[in-house]
């Protein structure tokens, strides 16, 4: 933004000694003055073209640099320098880009060019304005840099911590918990809370950051994974034959035994969906809002126990044994999509923030990237260890556990990549992986307890306060919960592509009908059948029954007969037009095509 | 009389009387009654009483008709003259004609002479003032004018009820003024003098033309500056009066150079200029593509043309004059060889760079080969101790089409019309498969004239008699076929880590066209050579390459992420090497035995893929509806099948479906169920303005709400179309709103307002009419 201050300045350095006096009234004598001195006059004339043509030369140049419009003259006689609004830069413009631009239809009625005028002003207008708050997003997000030949990978979790400040140093740091076996991860939506759960019977929520533990228990049964629900309130826990629901003091809430044996949990926070997939091949999906549950769908495809969600459109992406991923939503009882990823069976997919991309781990050692919009493979790597967990960071940034090393991968995508950014060994083997959301911190389940590890780079590092506030306080977030379940978003909606919704339905009135003969279970629009009046004294006898179905048979078909005949008759005109029409072209156009070789 | 003339006259008002005779029978005929009348009151005179009442009585028995008559006004006193009022008075049906007063007028001596010619110029002009029209007439004319004058006052509002109809948001009160602070320059501006003393000092100001705002330059400055300086002045109209001698000069000279007649000097002329052309246009090629382009564009339209016309094809009568003379004259047939040699210059394509470029591009323009990524995996590098992974590895989707081809169409292939449809498929793979086995033959005849064995006659035909024939000829050749596998082996890798069994696996993986075309020499050379090794395991390594071979340009055009593909896949250094965990998990633990089993999953999950892909492509396809009935028409019974046109006659064939949306994905399977669900809440039918979906689609594709946009903007979306005060009245609209409305859409002008211009011509028109009619 431009300061008045500067202004002036600039101004006064350009005309000091060329500026006219302001004057309010006649000068009378200097007039005379000029009036004697006609070669001063002269000079004096020159001089102000001269000052003119330097101001033009300055506006213009403003102009250019981005001013839409001139340069406001002020009472006293300034310019301003920086006329117009402030200048945003084409690329950040581009970055909160809607749509492409409609070009208005000629001679089309004057609303619909009113209408379209007005959307494109003010889908222009909002992302300008985006643009311009863009500058409200002051957080950058930074990556470690190692020294001159120093590969970042080799850099320990210590030296990290001791590095950085103490409150992200304190960010780093291990649980002991070799008792209870491999723990599954989750931290919930803000990235504030933390839940574990052992795979011989140990849960626990801790508010991770101040380390406080909000609840520990053990359930007496193997745990398969835990989850957080929409709120740091609840959690689900998949036990060995039942879902189970806590709430964050470790009360059972609810035992939904519709959900059995369940292996993998998603939770879809903007659809209150929890989806579970289970041993016995069954992906089903919990509406948590109303406790219900959505639909089962049976997959086919044997035990299923890799999952996880696209976070673009809630589309569920399952891992298959025999090397396909598949592609869910609720209201398919089919695969959306099938893919074939790896030779061996899958053992981890995860798909990026913005739905572009799903990275996959298999038997056969791959780590595969996909685009997933367009099905098609961008990268193959060897790992030699293979990957058992994958998960993606909001900024992109990948884990992959190989047996007791997580190591972190940048740009998979984009760049061809050979080594790790960052790695770390954790005592023993990886069982869940899972970053923090809007921190710089993987946290790491493993046979040994938990690792929270520092991963500079990996989370967002603008929150949106309305959406997942961090530091929000109980208040907000009995607020939030009640604004989300309002803005909650039905299951019906989920499809591959989520702005479906904002499409016309093209389908011709032949499908819709038949669609709707499906739901409704008969044809609304069906003609109802004749049935002959019955008529005493003996007129209703068979024949004339018979009779009488048979004219009123006859008429149908004369009509269908008759319309038919008029179609046909309309078809061959317009034919023969088009035909007219396409002889006079071709007899245009054939004149030199002749010499054309 | 007189009345019936009168009734005439009354009759013939509305038509236009000007037959002159009619009026002068009637004058005739007043002057008759007139001298009835006079005769009545002369014997009035002489027999005073008796007559009287003789008259009286005469009267009372005339007034016991139908019409009464009027008493004549009547003078008491003898009078000897008659007064011309009493004519007047008398004939109160008939008319005073003009004639009689100008008469009269004639006598006046007053009367002034331009009185005079006014009305002799009356008399001439002997129009008649036709008579008034009817009250509902006159009514109607009159509200037709009134509603004219009503219709364009309110015309008048036309432009601000539009204007206010199609605002984005009214506020009313309407005129009201904007609150909030002012920008402090229009406060100032706005500043008005008050007291005496400042008023005087303004109008002194404004008397001396003094900016008062503004004080850079006054308006007499302003015009000094922009007049230009005398030496300016002089430079310009130099410069002006050069270039006018110039433009004269080279019109003069080109008038010149049109008016040369010598054909010598043109053609001269015309070939300077066209090599000076080409030069230009092969500078043109390396600077201006675009323009070289255009240029070629040119030159092709004028060969074109050279090519239509029979200019300078000997065709001409100069030309067949010239032939003729062509045999005894030498000059002649000069003439005619240039003139076909200018023919042929003009029809000569030019080749440009430009040109050649085009071509190449298209010989190398051609369809992206499908390839699943499994061909491209780099396994071969990482594992070689695996040789089932390679083996499937590196084979081509086609070929594992035919397998599953192989395996899933036994059952339907009994059905005639599946084969005819698949038939119809397979010609461009058949075609394929002449070509390759077309440049095999090359190869190996090739080889055989490298090992000098002469044995040219031998064809594919033959190959059976060659079985007689001896065996060192069959040896021969069979090493050849050999060895060109062994070669391409070689060159693929060294996979030759084969036991008997894994050779037994691999032999199912044998592509179809390779058992189809080499089934001859196989089998001749398994029974004939035992210890050579099978020519199925090492096979598939020469396929692809052959591929490549025939196709280096399509590999290059395929998509980028194939070319990704194609690389090995990174092989990643991990500087920590995982400790193997003992019993932890078994997945960890993968020795040699683990990695082979993994390959032979990996092995049918393929297989496995391609089936279940076919089988979604089979069930998506619409079925050939076959309505053939046995027996009718012909005969029927058991073993006895409907003839063959007949069951073509009696076929359907269906419309075949849109393409799949995973048609060009070998690896994937995309379901082509529509999601009803969402249907239902979308938009299904395109709302009224628009005119398709796009537009429709666009409008709405921004979000409204607060969690996408900054505050401004929703507030700016969610403005309310009308807008009122709490507590103010809203007016109607003022006429001082139409004026101040009306400066503006002046200045807007454009399309509307020529639009509202012929519709007021019309009306303008319209009421011109009217006016006349009114005047009538």
């Amino acid at each position: 933004m431009a300061s008045p201050g500067e202004a002036t300045v600039k101004d006064s350095h350009v005309g000091k000694k060329k500026k006219p006096p302001a004057r309010y009234w006649p000068e009378q004598q200097k007039e005379g003055k000029d009036d004697n001195k006609v070669g001063k006059n002269e000079e004096h004339a020159e001089q102000a073209v001269e000052q003119e043509e330097q101001k033009t030369q300055k506006t213009t140049k403003r102009k250019q640099e981005g001013g839409e419009r001139d340069g406001k003259k002020f009472i006293s006689g300034k310019m301003d320098p920086f006329p117009g609004p402030a200048r945003i830069p084409e690329d950040r413009i581009n970055k909160f880009k809607r749509k492409d631009k409609t070009k208005k239809p000629r001679g089309s009625h004057y609303k619909l060019k009113d209408m379209i005028s007005r959307s494109e002003k003010a889908s222009e207008m909002a992302q300008k304005q985006a643009a311009r708050f863009d500058l409200l997003l002051p957080e950058d997000a930074g990556f470690l840099e190692g020294d001159e030949d120093e590969d970042t990978c080799t850099i320990s979790q210590e030296d990290i911590a001791d590095a950085v400040d103490i409150t992200a140093g304190s960010k780093y740091f291990n649980l002991k918990l070799s008792q209870f076996g491999p723990y599954r991860v989750d931290y919930s939506k803000t990235g504030r809370h933390l839940v574990l759960g052992g795979r011989r019977g140990h849960v626990a929520c801790i508010d991770w950051q101040s380390k406080q533990l909000m609840c520990e228990i053990n359930v007496m049964e193997s745990v398969n994974d835990v989850k957080w629900l929409h709120s740091e309130a609840m959690y689900a826990v998949a036990q060995k034959k039942w879902l189970y629901i806590y709430d964050s003091n470790g009360i059972e809430l609810h035992c939904i035994r519709k959900f059995n044996d369940v292996l993998r949990m998603q939770f879809l926070p903007y659809h209150f969906l929890l989806a579970t997939a289970s041993a016995t091949g069954f992906l089903q999906y919990l509406d948590v809002s109303v406790g219900k549950e959505v639909t089962a769908i049976c997959t086919k495809t044997g035990r299923l126990d890799v999952m996880c969600q696209n976070p673009h459109n809630a589309i569920i992406h399952l891992g298959h044994h025999n090397g396909t991923v598949t592609l869910w939503s609720p209201n398919q009882k089919e695969a959306l999509v099938k893919m074939l990823c790896h030779q061996g069976g899958v053992r981890s997919v995860t798909v990026d923030k913005t739905g572009t991309y799903m990275v996959t781990s298999g038997m056969d050692k791959k780590l595969k990237v996909y685009d997933i919009r367009t099905f098609k493979p961008l990268k193959s790597y060897f790992l030699p260890a293979g990957a058992s967990c994958l998960s993606l960071s909001q900024r992109g940034l990948l884990s992959a556990a190989t047996g007791d090393i997580v190591q972190v991968y940048r740009d998979v995508w984009s760049s061809p990549v050979t080594k790790p950014y960052m790695a770390h060994r954790v005592p023993r083997t990886v069982w869940g992986l899972h970053f923090c959301p809007f921190e710089d911190v993987l946290g790491v389940g493993h046979g040994d307890g938990f690792t929270s590890m520092l991963v500079p780079g990996a989370g967002e590092p603008n929150f949106d306060g309305l959406d997942a506030n961090p530091f929000r306080s109980a208040k907000q977030r009995q607020e939030w919960e009640v604004k989300a379940l309002l803005e909650k978003i039905q299951p019906e909606l989920i499809s591959l592509n989520p702005t479906e919704l904002g499409q016309v339905d093209r389908a011709s009135f032949a499908q819709r009908h038949q669609d709707r003969v499906q739901a409704l279970g008969f044809d609304p629009l069906a003609k109802e059948k004749f049935i002959p009046k019955y008529k005493t004294k003996g007129r209703s006898s068979a024949g004339g029954v018979e009779r009488r179905k048979k004219q009123v048979a006859y008429e149908d078909q004369r009509d269908v007969i008759k319309k038919t005949v008029e179609t046909k008759m309309k078809m061959e005109k317009e034919r023969k037009q088009k035909e007219q029409k396409a002889t006079v072209f071709s007899s245009q156009r054939s004149a030199l095509d002749r010499f054309k070789k | 009389m007189a009345r019936a003339t009168k009734k005439k006259g009354g009759k013939k008002s509305d038509k236009k009387r000007s037959e002159l005779t009619e009026e002068k029978v009637e004058v005739m005929y007043d002057d008759e009654d007139l001298n009835e009348d006079d005769e009545n009151i002369t014997s009035e005179e002489e027999e005073e009483e008796d007559e009287r009442k003789h008259h009286k009585l005469l009267e009372a028995i005339s007034s016991l008709g139908a019409k009464r008559k009027k008493t004549l006004g009547e003078r008491s006193e003898a009078a000897v003259q008659m007064s011309e009022f009493t004519v007047t008075a008398e004939g109160e049906r008939d008319r005073v004609d003009l004639s009689d007063l100008i008469g009269s007028m004639e006598k006046t001596p007053g009367v002034t002479s331009r009185t005079k010619k006014q009305l002799k110029n009356l008399q001439k002009d002997n129009k008649t003032i036709e008579s008034p029209l009817s009250r509902q007439e006159t009514d109607r004319i009159q509200r037709d004018v009134a509603f004219q004058k009503a219709a364009t006052e309110v015309t008048k509002w036309k432009g601000v009820i539009k204007q206010n109809q199609r605002a984005e948001q009214l506020i009313f009160p309407l005129n009201r003024e904007p609150s909030g602070p002012k920008p402090i320059e229009r406060v100032v501006t706005s500043w008005k003098a008050h007291t005496p003393l400042e008023e005087e000092i303004f109008s002194l100001l404004h008397a001396n033309k003094q900016p008062i705002h503004d004080p850079i330059l006054t308006p007499a400055e302003e015009a000094s500056m922009k007049a230009m300086s005398l030496e300016e002045a002089k430079i310009r109209r130099a410069e002006l009066q050069k270039a006018r001698a110039l433009q004269s000069y080279y019109e003069a000279k080109a008038r010149r150079a049109r008016k040369i007649k010598s054909k010598a000097y043109h053609k001269v002329h015309n070939k300077a200029k066209r090599k000076e052309f080409l030069k230009q246009f092969d500078e043109m090629v390396k600077t201006d593509p675009a323009g070289a382009l255009e240029e070629l564009n040119k030159i092709e339209m004028a060969r074109m043309q050279e090519r239509m016309s029979l200019k300078h094809q000997n065709s001409g009568k100069w030309a067949k004059s010239k032939v003729i003379m062509g045999k005894y004259d030498l000059v002649a047939r000069k003439a005619m060889q240039q003139q076909l040699e200018v023919n042929k210059d003009l029809t000569q394509k030019i080749v440009t760079s430009l040109n050649a470029e085009e071509e190449e591009e298209e010989e190398e323009g051609g369809d992206a080969e499908v390839l699943p990524d499994f061909v491209n995996d780099a396994e071969q590098a990482v594992d070689p101790s695996n040789p089932w992974m390679r083996g499937k590895l590196s084979e081509d989707p086609t070929e594992k089409d035919m397998i599953v081809d192989l395996t899933a169409e036994e059952a339907p292939r009994a059905a005639e019309e599946e084969e005819e449809e698949e038939e119809e498929v397979k010609e461009p793979e058949e075609e394929v498969l002449l070509r390759e086995f077309d440049e095999r033959r090359k190869q190996r005849q090739a080889q055989e004239a490298e090992a000098q064995i002469t044995v040219e006659e031998e064809d594919d035909d033959e190959e059976e008699e060659e079985e007689d024939k001896a065996a060192d000829e069959e040896e021969a050749e069979l090493s050849a076929f050999t060895s060109l596998f062994r070669e391409k082996a070689e060159a693929a890798a060294d996979v030759t880590d084969t036991s008997a069994q894994l050779e037994e696996g691999l032999t199912r993986i044998r592509t179809l066209e390779d058992v189809e075309l080499l089934s001859v020499p196989q089998e001749e050379a398994a029974a004939d050579e035992a210890p050579l090794p099978p020519p199925p395991a090492e096979n598939p390594p020469p396929e692809p390459q052959k591929r490549e071979a025939a196709k280096p340009k399509k590999r290059k055009r395929a998509i980028e992420l194939k070319e990704v593909l194609t690389k090995e896949p990174k092989v990643i250094q991990v500087p920590l090497a995982p400790t193997v965990e003992d019993a932890e998990d078994a997945d960890e633990q993968l020795d040699q035995r683990g990695l082979i089993k993994e390959a032979f999953a990996g092995d049918d999950v393929v297989a496995d893929f391609l089936k279940d892909k076919r089988k979604q492509e089979d069930a998506g396809k619409p079925k050939v509806v076959d309505l053939t009935l046995p027996g009718w028409g012909e005969w029927g019974g058991t073993g006895l099948k409907p003839s063959r046109s007949k069951r073509r006659r009696f076929r359907t064939k269906a419309v075949p479906p849109p393409p799949r949306k995973d048609q060009r994905l070998p690896s994937v399977i995309i379901s082509e169920n529509k999601n009803s669900a969402v249907r239902l809440h979308q938009v299904n039918s395109l709302p009224f303005p628009f005119q398709n979906h796009s537009q429709f689609e666009s409008t709405i594709r921004s979000p409204l709400g607060r969690t996408w946009n900054t505050e401004r903007t929703v507030k700016k979306n969610i403005k309310p179309k009308v807008v009122t005060q709490m507590g103010a009245i809203i007016e109607p609209m003022a006429r001082e709103e139409l004026l101040k409305d009306k400066r503006p859409a002046a200045g807007r002008g454009g399309r509307g307002g020529q639009g509202g211009r012929g519709g007021r011509g019309v009306d303008s028109q319209r009421r011109h009419i009217r006016d006349k009619r009114a005047e009538k």
